[in-house]
C-alpha cells in the first residue's frame, strides 16, 4: 500500500488533515506480517468466542454455522487464539515459503 | 446517586458480546499487542454514540497513521500532556452546543485514553484537574508498564525490577529501583464516583466496568492491565496467559470503587507466586530469588492494604457473626 496511497496533494487535503472516512486503515493488509497462521478444527470447537474476544487484530468474525473463523487478511498470527481456547481446538501452522 | 445512574445497567456477559467495533482491522500494532486488545473491548463496550480522545502514545500511532485511520467513531488526537484537558473541553463543548440547540440531546460518551506515560508521569495535572472539576467522561490509561512507543524507557508506572532501556538490569542495577506509582489510589483521592482497575484477559469483567463508567454521571477512571510483548519481551501467544497471571498472582487486583467504596472483582484466595508471573517476561529475567522474594512480600502487602480497604468500606454483615457467637455461649 503506503507509499503510493501516502502521497496526498495538499489541494486535496482535508481541513484541518482530518481523515474522513472511518475505518480507512482496512487497506493495510496486515495478514503481510503472518508467519503462523491459525487452523479451527471445527469437530473440537463449541463455539464459546474466547478466540473472536482475544483477537488483538479483530481477524475473527462469526460464519453462518456459528463459527468463529479468521480472516486471513489481517490475521498477523500471534497465537493468542491458539494459547487461549480452552478446548484446544485452534493450532498454529507455519507458513509456508 | 450511583445507584440511580446504574439503573439502566445490563450486564455483558460472554453469550451476549457486542458486535459494535470501535476501531477497525488493519491497525499497525505488534503481532500479540495486549494493548489495542484492552482498547478494542473499552471501545467495544462503549459503543457507537462516543468521541474518543487519544494521548500520544501507542495507540496513537498504531490507529492513525496518515492518510489512514483505524477508528469507526469520532476521534482527536492531542499531545501528551494534555488529554484529559481536551476531553473535558469536547464535553464542555458539547453542553453548549445541545443547551444552545445546535445539536439534538443525546447521550454521548466522552472518553480519553492514554498509555501510563500519559496519566501517571506527563498528564497527572491535566488528568487531575478534570477530575477536581468533575466532567462527565471516561478516563481509561492503558497501562503497559513503560513507554514503549518510542522504545521501553522507564516510567513512573514501571514496577520495580523491571529492566527497561532507561533503567538497564546489570552488575550495579536491579532495573527500575523504585515501586510501581498507585494510579488508582490517586484517582481515588479525588473522590471521584467511579475508579476500576480492569484487565483484557477478564473481558467480561473489563466490559462491564466500562459500560458503569459511562452510564456513571461524573468522572470515571479506568485502569487498564496491558501486556506489551515488545517491551517486556515474552512470547507473542502470551498477552492474554500473563494478563491472567497478574490478577491470579496479586501483582494487579481487580476491584472497583463506587463513591468511596472498595469492591473487590476477583478474590485472588490461591495466588500463585509472583516467580510464576515474572518467568515467562524476560523484563524479570535477572532477579535474583532474595529479590523476588523482597517484591512478593510487597505484593502481599499491598493485597492485605487492599483487604482493609474493603472491610473498612464495606458495613460488615452483622447477622452472621451474632449468630455464631451465640452458638459458642
Amino acid at each position: 500500500m503506503s507509499t503510493s496511497s501516502a502521497i496526498i496533494g495538499w489541494k486535496n487535503l482535508s481541513l484541518g488533515c482530518a481523515i474522513l472516512e472511518p475505518g480507512s486503515s482496512r487497506k493495510l493488509k496486515t495478514g503481510d506480517w503472518r508467519s503462523q497462521y491459525p487452523v479451527l478444527d471445527k469437530e473440537k470447537c463449541i463455539k464459546c468466542a474466547i478466540c473472536y474476544i482475544d483477537c488483538p487484530d479483530l481477524a475473527y468474525s462469526q460464519n453462518e454455522e456459528g463459527y468463529f473463523i479468521a480472516d486471513m487478511t489481517y490475521c498477523k498470527g500471534c497465537g493468542i487464539c491458539a494459547n487461549e481456547c480452552p478446548k484446544d481446538a485452534i493450532t498454529m501452522k507455519m507458513e509456508e515459503e | 446517586m450511583i445507584e440511580q445512574d446504574l439503573k439502566d445497567f445490563q450486564k455483558i456477559t460472554q453469550k451476549s458480546l457486542p458486535t459494535f467495533e470501535g476501531l477497525a482491522q488493519g491497525h499497525r500494532a505488534c503481532q500479540g499487542c495486549g494493548e489495542v486488545l484492552a482498547l478494542r473491548q473499552v471501545m467495544k463496550a462503549l459503543g457507537p454514540d462516543t468521541i474518543a480522545v487519544s494521548a500520544t502514545g501507542c495507540m496513537e500511532i498504531i490507529t492513525s497513521s496518515f492518510p489512514q485511520s483505524a477508528w469507526n467513531i469520532p476521534w482527536l488526537h492531542v499531545a501528551f500532556e494534555n488529554v484529559a484537558a481536551v476531553a473535558s473541553g469536547v464535553e464542555a463543548g458539547l453542553k453548549a452546543q445541545v443547551r444552545k440547540g445546535k445539536l439534538p440531546e443525546k447521550k454521548i460518551c466522552i472518553v480519553a485514553t492514554a498509555g501510563d506515560g500519559g496519566t501517571a508521569d506527563i498528564g497527572l495535572q491535566a488528568l487531575s484537574g478534570a477530575l477536581e472539576r468533575g466532567h462527565n467522561f471516561v478516563y481509561v490509561c492503558l497501562d503497559n508498564e513503560a513507554y514503549m512507543n518510542t522504545g521501553i524507557q522507564r516510567s513512573s508506572a514501571t514496577p520495580y525490577g523491571a529492566s527497561t532501556t532507561t533503567s538497564p538490569s546489570g552488575k550495579h542495577s536491579i532495573g527500575q529501583n523504585t515501586w510501581k506509582k498507585d494510579m488508582p489510589a490517586i484517582a481515588i483521592a479525588h473522590r471521584i464516583p467511579y475508579v476500576a482497575t480492569a484487565n483484557p484477559a477478564y473481558h467480561v469483567d473489563l466490559m462491564n466496568k466500562v459500560q458503569k463508567a459511562k452510564l456513571i454521571n461524573g468522572p470515571a477512571y479506568l485502569h487498564i492491565y496491558s501486556s506489551c510483548p515488545t517491551g517486556w519481551r515474552h512470547d507473542i501467544d502470551k498477552a492474554v496467559e500473563i494478563s491472567r497471571m497478574a490478577v491470579e498472582s496479586r501483582v494487579f487486583p481487580l476491584y472497583e470503587v463506587l463513591d468511596g467504596r472498595y469492591v473487590l472483582s476477583r478474590n485472588v484466595k490461591k495466588p500463585i507466586p509472583v516467580a510464576d508471573y515474572f518467568k515467562p517476561q524476560r523484563r524479570f529475567r535477572h532477579l535474583r530469588p532474595d529479590d523476588i522474594a523482597h517484591i512478593q512480600s510487597r505484593v502481599d502487602a499491598d493485597w492485605e492494604a487492599l483487604q482493609q480497604k474493603v472491610a473498612a468500606t464495606n458495613p460488615a454483615p452483622p447477622e452472621p457473626e451474632a449468630g455464631s457467637n451465640k452458638k459458642e455461649e
